[in-house]
This record gives C-alpha cells, structure tokens and sequence, in this order.
C-alpha cells in the first residue's frame, strides 16, 4: 500500500515492532496471555466433562473409542456374569475392565481439556456482554435511550466518552479513541474515525474520549463477539477435511483390527482342538487385545489436537472463523505481504543528509532538525534522530525564540519553521524548488540530480531550503524489519513463497525487495492487480494467504484461501477474510501458517506414533494368549513378561496412560521448526516411527514389573 | 546358501531392472496410442479390432463408464468361460472324452461349482486350479477358455494401471481412458508379441504343442504309462507373460513338457516380472518423473530381494531334525543339503526359492516345487508375500495400482509429518483416496480372514452336497496341527491375492471351497479395481500442486523406506495372529523336534 510520508500515527503500530521476538522460531515461545496448560480450574471442568462424554450417543462420532467403550461394556457384561456363576479369574476381569472404561475417560478427558480452555475464554468474553443501553438517533440531534438488544442493522447511534459501543458498526462521524482490550487483550486505546480503514467498531468496546456516531451494521445475536464465543466455544466446531480424511483411515484401520481379532477366536478354536491342550482366549483378552491394536492414541486425540489448533491461533489474538482455515494455512504456498507494515517497518526513515553546492553537512542536518521539530510524524522524528545521532545535534527548546511552525498541508506539500529570520521549509523537491524560485533563488541542478538519484534507488527524497537558498536532500528510506529476512529465508525452506505487495514503483519496489529477500513482488498494485495475482496463483495449483484490512481489499481477501483480515480495518475486510488478527499485525501471518503446519504435523506424529505401538503389544498379547495351546510360542515373548495375565493387563495399561502422557503434546502441538520437507520428515518419522516402535517394549517391561510386583496378576 | 545360489537370484534381478526400462518405455508409447516399431504389422489388427467391435478409438471415458465396461466386459467372459467348460463334451478338440461317457477312469468331473470356481479363478487372473488339467480340461477349454482369459484378464490388470496412471498424470479432467481402447492396444501391441515369442522359445527348448490324444508307454520296468499331450507352449508363454499361472497339466511347471529346462526356468520368471516392473517405468515417464517410477521399483525390489533371501536362506538351511539324526544338509559338490523335499531335482533348492517368491510376489501363482514342502518360515515367505497384496512387482497391472494404493496411504500417514495436506505425485490426498485405498484393505483383509475362519469351524454333515464325505471343513485337510491350518490361510491368501499357487495339502475341489474360493477371487479382484477406479477419476479432476522443497519428496530412499514400512507393517499387523498360528508357531515348534 503505498504509505503517505505523513501517514497518521496509530496505537497499531506500536505492537508490530516489539511481537517480532526471535528470527529464528517462527513461533514465539510464551505468549503474554496464553493461559497455563492445566488451569485447575480448566482441569476440574474437563473432568466432570470426561463423564458426560461416555454417553455412547455423542461417542459415536469418534469410532475408534466407541469401541473401546462397546468393548468394555461387553467385559463388564461377561464380568458381572461370571461373577454371578463364580467363574473365571475375576480379579483379571476386574482390572481389565476398569482400565478399558480409563482407557475411554482418559480419551474424553483430552477433548474434554481442549474445549474446557475454549469454554473458560468464551466465559470471559461471556462477561463483556452486558445488555448496554443505547442512544439511538431518532432525527438531527434527538436520540432516545434504547436497550442495545433491541438495535437493528441501520440504526444510527452516538456515543459519548465512558459509553459502551452497543453494537458493531461503522463509524459514520467524528473521531473518538477506543478501548478495545475486551477483544484484544492490548490495553492501548485505538483511533476510530469515520470514513477510511479505521471506521469499524466492535460492539462491548468503550470509547474513551469525543464522541461519534456509528450506524449499526449487525442485528443483535450475529455480533462480532457473539461470533467469537460461538468459535472460541467449539460449538460450531466441524471437521476439516483432513480431519476426516484422518477419521476414515483409523476408522478403517480399526475395522481391520476387529477382523483380525473376531477372526482370531475361530482360529485359536482351531489350534486349541489340534494341539489338545490350552483354551480358546477369554472375551477379556480378546477385547483387549483389539484395544491395544485399534489406534485409540489418535482417535483419543484427534479431536483435541483440531480444537488445541484453534486455541493456539486464539493465543495469537487471531480469531480463526474455522478449523479449515487453520488447516488451509498449514498448506499455504505463496504469501501476499504487504510492505509498509509488514516487511518494512512500516515508517521511512532519515538515512543521510546530501546537502549541495558549498554547504555543509552540518549546516543542512542542523536546518533538517529545526525545520522538523514540531513534524510529529515519525518520519519527521527520524530526522531529529539522525541529526542528534549523526552530529551531536541535540534537540532544542525553540518556544523561547520566535518559531512559528509551518504545518505540513496537502497544497503546499511541505512543512517547517519560520525562526530568528530564517524560513527553514523541507518538502518534496518540487515543492522545496518552487518555493526557492518563489524566494528569489537559484534551484542548482545538483539538487534535483540528488533527488532523482534517491528516488531511483528505491528511498524518498526531502529537499530543505533556508528561503532562496537551497541546502540539500534529506534520504528517507524504508527500513525492513529486523530479522524479516531470515523469517522469509525460513518461509522460503518450508517451501514458501513470498511476493511483496507495494504502491510503490517497479523500481523502488525492487530495491527494497531485493534488501528484504522476498521471491517476488507486485508494484504499483491495485486492488484488482491483488485480486489477479492470486487468481494466478490459484489456477496453477498454489495456496494463497494474505492480509488486508481495507473494504478495496476485500475481493482479494475472500478469494485467498487464507485471508487474514486486521481489526481495525473495515467491516467488509473482516467478513471477506476467514481470519481476523485482534493485534492487527500483518507480520502474524507468519507465525499462522506455522501454527497450521504444526497442527498437520501433530496429527501425522500421533498417528504415525499410534500404528507403530502396535508391533510391541503384539509381541506381549500373542505369546501370552496361546501361552498354554502351543508353550512354544513363549519365543515371541521377548520383554519376559511374567505371565499371560500380566502381560495382557500391562499392554492394555500401557494404551491407557499412553494417551493421557501425550495430552500435553496434543494440545501444545510437537515441536516446529521451519526446514525442508525431505529434513522433517526424516526427523518425524524417526522419533514418531521409530520411536513408537521401541518405546512400548520397555513401557509394558515396566509396568509388568510393577504388576507382579503388586501381585495384581 | 550357496555362491551359485546368490548368483542366481542376483543375476535374475539384474535382468529385470536391465528389461524395466526399454518395456516401460514401450508400454509408454502404445497406451498413449503413439507409434512403436510394430505399428507397421500390428495397427491393421488393431484397427480391424475396432471396426468389427464398433469402438471408437478416440472417445474417453469418466471412470464410472470405464469401470461400467470392465465389469461387463468381465461378466461376459465369466459366462463363456463357465458355459464352455460345461460344454465340453459337445464341444470339439477333446481327445481324452472329458465329461463324456468314454472319460477316463482318473477324470474330474465338471461339476457347476468347479465351473464357477475356474471360470471366476480365470477371469480373475487368478488362476487358482482345483482340477488337474490333464484330467478335466479338453483342448478346446484350454485353448478357447482358458488362454483367451490369459490375455484377457491380465490386459484388463494393465488398463486399469494405465487408468490410474492417467489419473495422476492429467489435470482437470473428466476422462480416464477408453478401457475398451486400453485392453485391445495391451492385447495387440504388448501381450501378443512377446508370447508368440517366447511361445515359439518353449516350444523350442522342448515344450509340446499338439492336439493329440494321451501316449500310453511302457516304462523300463514294464508298467504302463499315460503320458498327456497338448497345447502346451502357446498356452504356458502367456500363463507367465500374463502373471496367469494356470498350468496346463496338474503339476505346473515342474512339468518338464510346460517347463522343459533350466533355460526356460529363466524366462518363465522374467516372463513373471516382465511387465509389472516395465510398468513402474511407465508410471514415472507418464506421470514426468521416472525417478517417481525408480522409486516404486526399488520399493518392490526391496521387498523382492528380502523375501527372495529369507526364503533360500531356510530352505538351504534345512530342517533341524534331520541334522540331528546324522543327516547331512550342507551343500556339496555331491548333493544339495537343505531341504529338497518337494522340490524337483532339475531346479534345485536356490532356483525353486526363487521361483516360489516371484509367483507369490507377483500374482501368478505358477510353482515349480511343493510350498507345503517349504520350511515353516520359507512357507511364511510366499504367505506373506499375497497377504500384503501382491504388490512386489505383482500382477500384470494389479501389482502396480495395489503399489500405489500403499503409497497413497504411506503418504498420508507421514505426509502429514511435514505439515501440509499430503500430496502423492502433485495430486492432493484427502479423504476419498483414503476412504477409496480403505475399503481395497478392508475387503481383501476381510476376504482372506472371515473365509479361513469360517473354514477353521465349520462342520458339514458328512456326504452332505457342500463337503462330500469330508465332512468338516477342516477334514479337507492332508496335514494337522498349524501346518494344516497354514493350508486353509494359504488358500484364501491366493484366492483373495489372485495368485493362485496352492500350498498344495487341501483338497479344495468341494461345493464348499470352489464357493467360497471363488468368492475370495472376486472381493480380491474388484473390490480393489472398483475403489482403484474411482480414485483414478477423482485424482484426474483434480488440479496439480507445484513442487516446492516444503512438498514431501516421493522419489528417494525416505520415501522408499517409507513405502516398503508401510506394505510390510500394514500386512503385518493385519495378519500377524493369524501367521503367529500357522507358520510362526510351526517354525518353533520344528526347533523343539516337533513336525507336522
């Protein structure tokens, strides 16, 4: 977006510059306002919660632990009749079926935490909206005093300094600073003003000074912070894609198992008649044998790791409107940055004083300085700065000379000071020039030599003048972010491309891109050029994401797949995107596709991790359930466990626990560090592969030693 | 294992990576309809093909209208195949009599099920055989039935892998192919040729081809002796080329008239595996990446050459038991050592490994030796090998789409690992490929396991229709203890793999086994070509995803090992109770002193 050297400061930009945090993570390791992992509060809810979800009703959308349930009612079942007719080895019974009915709480209680957190946010936000009461316009200046719940899209209200805003809307006139902290959690008031990106305000925010008008855009139930407790809730939580596509294979595979397990009794009836000794497995054993293979660590988990993914982007302070656009990020090829802001620090900057014919540069830093003392912008303070940095010029108390400051104005196009005598003016040099010429000077040529060369080198040139007298040109530059060039080289490994979007022309726009690494970038852009650009992309197979927060970059943010619309942009930026950033900090789209590869990347371990236990608890269960028909397959009993019960008990503990221990890293996410795919997955497939092979052997090791050595079996 | 041993199986996979290329590269061209050297000879026959079936050549079909016209096209043949057999008695070229009053005494009757089972079994290209040739089958069933379903059934394997291929190479498409199109230009260009020449090799190395009826000779010790006659070289070149594996006679070819010498051995193997690894070389260059192609080659050699070695390795190894009473197994310049039981004594034991992995790697099925002979853990290896689907090279286009239905898993399961939505080939995998590649698992699983456990059970009255004077399912059995019951899962493992070999040990020409063998056959084979299909027609709509380095290579050794991890742990966690009872079991208690 082409910025205006005198673009308006805002609370926004304070933000940007400190979330920025280590170049090389692209996900920031503790977030001011994350909530611990296990809030005792959280805990106590997602307990309760674990025993509501055992109605088998709602348990059968995950299928996985369905069984696990079915299987341990039927071992109740078979429990309470062979206790009725005193047979079997009840204390085994027992134990099996208590550790296949923990097996399926233990399942509930991860989703349970992951929406218990979303519960406990949306409690919050719960809080905020209090019913307000509104002063509606009825006509001019006549307004009545109306209940916030009875407002409809359209009406006009006005609110005053300590008013609650009653409603999302846009503001209509006036300018007033809000407190938004309700949403954001950023306790720094924000500037809303009619007209422009900055018009749209959110209902239960308080205005904190002047008074605006605002026209109601959304009828009472469909606000904004009604929207966020539906999502921070969970309740119109679906399935992505993936998710599903997930679900169908350990549903699959589970149905595999139970083939391979029902078919098992048959063939051990088989093997027991033809060896003449031991029996066919009891259901205890069965059933447990078919829970220890189903993959109840992913279907346990599953839920939990989708909603966990959610939650972390809501840490961010970005308002996800669903779990697909999470996902969708995770799968994102080409980013859409925005320079100012974004990758440029989003303010130019004084870089060096050129000053011409025999001047000084002293003489012009000192001019530059005085001439900008009262420019607030920060390009003007960048002046100051430089001038102080670069030449011991210290800022100077000027009220008590003559001064009379010349305001920056959109006709004349330059700003300065009339001091002592002198008329310090600094400028765009075409200005600065006819005002020399205007004073009786000469223009040298050396000055719009000067700023011809800046302006090609990507910078923007400010000429300053004394009256006739030209003194030189002040470089302003665009300053990339700190470390933006590493967090792009790291986009750049995951496979991502970056294009910077800019107003700017090809060849400042190159410059600047070439200093920031970007692959490609898009200058001079129009709304439309945007909106084409991804159309490109997408028709050549890629995923788009970007940010915008202007009602012109709507278009392109609902054709993005990922759109990251700003808070404190317009309403139509907000419902175009499929995610909203509270901070409105564009950078964020960053740390958001890596959240969305983390969440991918949780599934697949956890999976992967599920299957590969399988091999171990093989090993356990079948050697000991045929322990007695053929003794001679004790061979495949590897880890020595002490005796079939134990063996069962311990694998079917085993399984349990194992999905409580990996709660944390389902709803943390595994670890992620921006490299290449080939590299990842190496390194996944290594500890989660791998290591889900080994890790059972000597868990169930262990806990057949505590086993016996309790005497439980 | 023996030097010359290792050579042998070396040098034999040598010769498959050397034909991969040049064969890929072929099939390449015909199914993309461009010319090939034999277009000067062969497209007048290709064409006449079309004018006389009213096909048009260059119309397309969407994978429903594709997958409409296999299975008619199967049904068809399914009908013929079984009304012929049943015919055969009205029916020219049956010297012998069968089905007729003049049949021999020793003969098989045609019974309606063992009909059903041969004409599914063929038509299936699984070739499973519960008669023996020589004392059922006139010539004229052999040649019109039988051979006819040898090209058939495998061109129709082929044009299914070509769809699939087709699905992953195009974008945004609606159509697949013309299987119509796909099954002449496979029959035409690449199934005719090769077998008229390595029909005319057999023929030359020894192989009879003749109509004549049985020679009655006197052997040296003055008894008499049926020697039977046949066509047998044109139909055994296609039996290998086709990944058939339905002998002519009841031994297969162990026969010396199907399988006259060393030399023949040779190329009856390399027949096997022929086209399944030319089509790995296809699936790269139409997809535009043979590395792509390489990758699934060294995926399946992997597995080839794991199984290959386990197998010689016990069977040179020989059983325990017999070294405990002096005998002596190691190999000399003056006898085999290891176990020669059941294997012929032209092949030797490192030849009959090797002949045993490639027919159960790849779904023919053909056998040189005894697999009931096997040891324990060499018998687990041909067992395995059709429980994970025959997909090590497998059958003539069925190894190649049951390969990718595993990469298509793999990849979603560790695709996910690198944190996007998993891509196999540029193409998006979601939840349809995996519901699809899910149920292709689940039926073949479903079909090996509830039939062997039924099998495993069930009793029949005795001299009832379902199981003759068997009685019990099991009384069909010629071994007890695991061995027997590795008999029951070794026959619906080949029925629902479509391989065909029998361990041999089960009496299985009984209502009961023809019904639900057969049964196996058909799960096996169109519960995974249906899904198979669909997938195809769902990946052609489906746009391509540029590579980038965040993309998940498919082409290196990660992703090889990944494949080769997938298949083996799929098929072993499936099946592992079930083997931990047959051969596993077995194979300890062979150790402990213990046979069966």
């Amino acid at each position: 977006m082409p910025s205006s050297i005198h673009e308006r400061e805002t609370a926004t930009t304070t933000p940007r510059q400190v979330r920025l945090g280590d170049p090389t993570e692209l996900l920031p390791k503790k977030l001011a306002h994350a909530r611990p992992l296990f809030d005792p509060e959280i805990l106590r809810r997602a307990i309760r919660d674990s025993f509501v979800k055992l109605n088998p009703v709602t348990l059968m959308k995950n299928p996985v632990i369905f069984v696990v349930e079915a299987g341990a009612a039927l071992t109740t079942f078979f429990l309470v009749r062979d206790i009725a007719v005193g047979a079997g080895n009840i204390g085994f019974q027992i134990q099996i079926a208590l550790w296949l009915w923990f097996t399926v709480l233990f399942a509930n209680f991860a989703e349970a935490m992951a929406e218990a957190r979303g519960k406990a946010q949306a409690d919050t936000l719960r809080k905020t909206k209090t019913d307000s009461i509104a002063k509606r316009i009825i006509v001019g200046d006549r307004f009545e005093r109306v209940s916030a719940s009875q407002l409809r899209a359209g009406d006009i209200v006005v609110c005053e300094a300590g008013d609650l805003i009653p409603g999302d809307g846009e503001v209509v006139e006036g300018i007033a600073t809000v407190d938004e902290s309700v949403i954001t959690g950023e306790s720094a008031p924000v500037i809303r003003e009619s007209g422009g990106d900055r018009s749209a305000v959110t209902g239960g925010t308080k205005v904190l000074s002047d008074n605006i008008r605002i026209k109601i855009t959304s009828n009472p139930g469909e606000t904004f912070i009604d929207r966020m407790i539906a999502l921070v809730e969970g309740a119109e939580r679906q399935k992505t894609p993936n998710e599903i596509a997930l679900n169908i294979l350990i549903a699959g595979l589970t149905l595999v198992f139970l083939l391979a397990v029902v078919t098992l009794q048959p063939f051990a009836h088989y093997s027991v008649s033809a060896a003449g000794s031991g029996s066919v497995p009891t259901i205890a054993v069965l059933v447990s044998l078919l829970v220890c293979l189903i993959p109840t660590t992913i279907g346990g988990l599953l839920s939990a790791i989708g909603i966990a993914g959610m939650d972390r982007v809501m840490q961010h302070n970005v308002l996800a409107m669903s779990g697909k656009a999470v996902e969708a990020s995770g799968d994102v090829n080409t980013l859409l940055l925005d320079k100012t802001g974004t990758i440029t620090i989003g303010n130019r900057q004084a870089v060096e004083f050129i000053p011409v014919n025999e001047v000084t540069q002293e003489e012009l830093a000192d001019a530059a300085q005085l001439s900008s003392l009262a420019d607030e912008t920060p390009e003007g303070r960048s002046v100051v700065v430089l001038a102080k940095e670069k030449y011991g010029l210290r800022g100077r108390e000027v009220a008590s000379h003559e001064a009379h400051f010349i305001p920056f104005s959109a006709y004349t196009r330059m700003s300065g000071v009339d001091l002592d005598g002198r008329q310090l003016r600094k400028g765009a040099s075409e200005s600065i020039a006819a005002f020399v010429r205007e004073q009786g000077g000469q223009v040298p040529d050396e000055l719009t030599e000067t700023a011809e060369r800046i302006s090609r080198q990507g910078g923007t040139p400010l000429a300053v003048a004394d009256a006739h007298r030209a003194l030189g040109v002040i470089h302003l530059k665009d300053v990339v972010k700190g470390g933006m060039k590493d967090r792009l080289g790291h986009l750049r490994a995951m496979g991502i491309r970056t294009v910077m979007i800019t107003g700017d022309n090809p060849l400042t726009a190159a410059a600047i891109a070439s200093e920031a690494g970007v692959d490609d970038f898009l200058a001079q852009a129009s709304p439309a050029d945007k909106l084409n650009y991804i159309k490109k992309e997408q028709a050549a197979g890629r995923l788009v994401a970007m940010t915008g927060d202007g009602t012109n970059d709507a278009p392109a943010l609902a054709q993005a797949d990922v759109g990251l619309a700003m808070n404190t942009g317009t309403m139509a930026a907000k419902e175009a995107g499929n995610m909203v950033d509270l901070d409105s900090n564009p950078t964020k789209l960053i740390e958001v596709v890596a959240i969305g590869k983390q969440l991918l990347i949780t599934r697949g371990a956890l999976t992967t991790f599920s299957i590969a236990n399988d091999v171990a608890k093989y090993f356990a269960i079948i050697p000991a359930m045929f322990m007695a028909t053929y003794p001679a397959l004790d061979a495949l009993n590897i880890m020595g466990l002490h005796t079939p019960q134990s063996a069962v008990l311990s694998a079917v503990i085993f399984n349990a626990l194992i999905i409580i221990a990996l709660v944390p890293l389902a709803l943390r996410g595994v670890r992620y560090r921006p490299e290449s795919a080939a590299s990842l997955l190496r390194r996944n497939l290594l500890i989660y592969g791998l290591g889900g092979i080994i890790v059972p052997f000597p868990g169930i090791w262990i806990i057949d030693q505590i086993v016996h050595a309790l005497g439980l079996a | 294992m023996t030097p010359n041993g290792i050579l042998q199986i070396v040098s034999f996979f040598l010769l498959i990576l050397a034909l991969a290329k040049p064969m890929g590269a072929y099939m390449t061209r015909v199914f993309n309809g461009q010319r090939t050297f034999l277009h000067v000879l062969l497209r007048p026959l290709e064409r006449l093909c079309y004018a006389l079936t009213g096909v048009r050549e260059d119309v397309e079909q969407r994978w429903t209208q594709y997958t409409a016209s296999m299975l008619s096209f199967s049904l068809f043949s399914f009908v013929f195949v079984y009304g012929i057999q049943r015919l055969q008695a009205f029916l020219p070229f049956n010297p012998m009599g069968f089905s007729s009053g003049h049949a021999p005494g020793n003969a098989t009757a045609m019974t309606p099920d063992l009909a059903f089972n041969t004409a599914v079994s063929f038509v299936t290209n699984t070739n499973w055989q519960s008669y023996g040739g020589e004392t059922t089958l006139s010539y004229f069933v052999q040649m019109v039935a039988l051979t006819v379903q040898n090209f058939a059934s495998a061109a129709v394997g082929v044009a299914i892998a070509v769809a699939l291929i087709r699905g992953f190479a195009r974008q945004q498409a609606n159509a697949i192919g013309n299987f119509w199109v796909d099954l002449v230009r496979g029959t035409v260009y690449v199934f005719l040729p090769i077998s008229l020449l390595i029909a005319l090799f057999f023929a030359s190395q020894g192989a009879i081809q003749n109509l004549n009826s049985y020679t009655v000779a006197t052997t040296v010790e003055g008894k008499q002796q049926v020697i039977a006659q046949g066509p047998v070289a044109s139909q055994e070149a296609i039996k290998m080329l086709g990944t058939n594996g339905g002998g002519f006679f009841n031994a297969n070819s162990a026969h010396p008239f199907e399988n006259p010498t060393p030399l023949t051995n040779l190329v009856q193997m390399v027949a096997i595996f022929l086209i399944p690894a030319g089509l790995t070389y296809t699936f790269g260059k139409t997809v535009g990446d043979t590395r792509q192609g390489w990758a699934i080659f060294a995926a399946m050699s992997v597995l080839f050459l794991a199984g290959a070695f386990t197998l010689y390795y016990f069977e040179q190894s020989g059983n325990p038991n017999l070294q405990k009473l002096g005998i002596e197994s190691m190999a000399s310049a003056s006898q085999p050592g290891g176990n020669m039981e059941g294997k012929e004594v032209r092949f030797g034991i490192a030849a009959t490994s090797l002949f045993g992995t490639v027919t159960t790697d790849a779904s023919c099925g053909a056998v040189i030796g005894m697999h009931d002979s096997f040891t324990p853990i060499g018998g687990l290896v041909p067992l395995f090998n059709m429980e994970v689907g025959e997909v090590i090279f497998g059958g003539t286009g069925a190894g190649l789409y049951g390969m990718l239905l595993f990469a298509i898993l793999g990849v979603f399961i560790a695709g996910l690992m690198v944190g996007r939505t998993p891509e196999y080939i540029g193409k998006k995998i979601e939840g349809k490929e995996v519901k699809m590649a899910m149920i292709a698992l689940l039926a073949t699983s479903a079909a090996v396991l509830l039939f062997a456990g039924i099998s495993s059970v069930i009793t029949f009255p005795k001299d009832a229709y379902w199981n003759g004077s068997y009685g019990a399912a099991t009384g069909n059995l010629n071994n007890g203890g695991p061995h027997g019951f590795g008999e029951i899962l070794y026959a619906y493992s080949s029925g629902a793999a479509n391989n065909g070999s029998a361990f041999a040990g089960i009496n299985a020409n009984t209502p009961w086994y023809n019904l639900t063998i057969g049964l196996a056959m058909l799960i096996g084979r169109f519960l995974i070509i249906i899904p198979m299909l669909a997938v195809a027609g769902h990946l052609a709509s489906k746009k391509r995803v540029p590579v980038t380095s965040g993309t998940l290579p498919t082409h290196g050794p990660l992703f090889v090992g990944l494949l080769v991890g997938t298949v083996v742990i799929v098929g072993a966690l499936t099946f592992f109770p079930a083997l931990s009872l047959s051969p596993i079991v077995e194979h300890f208690l062979m150790n402990q002193g213990r046979l069966f």
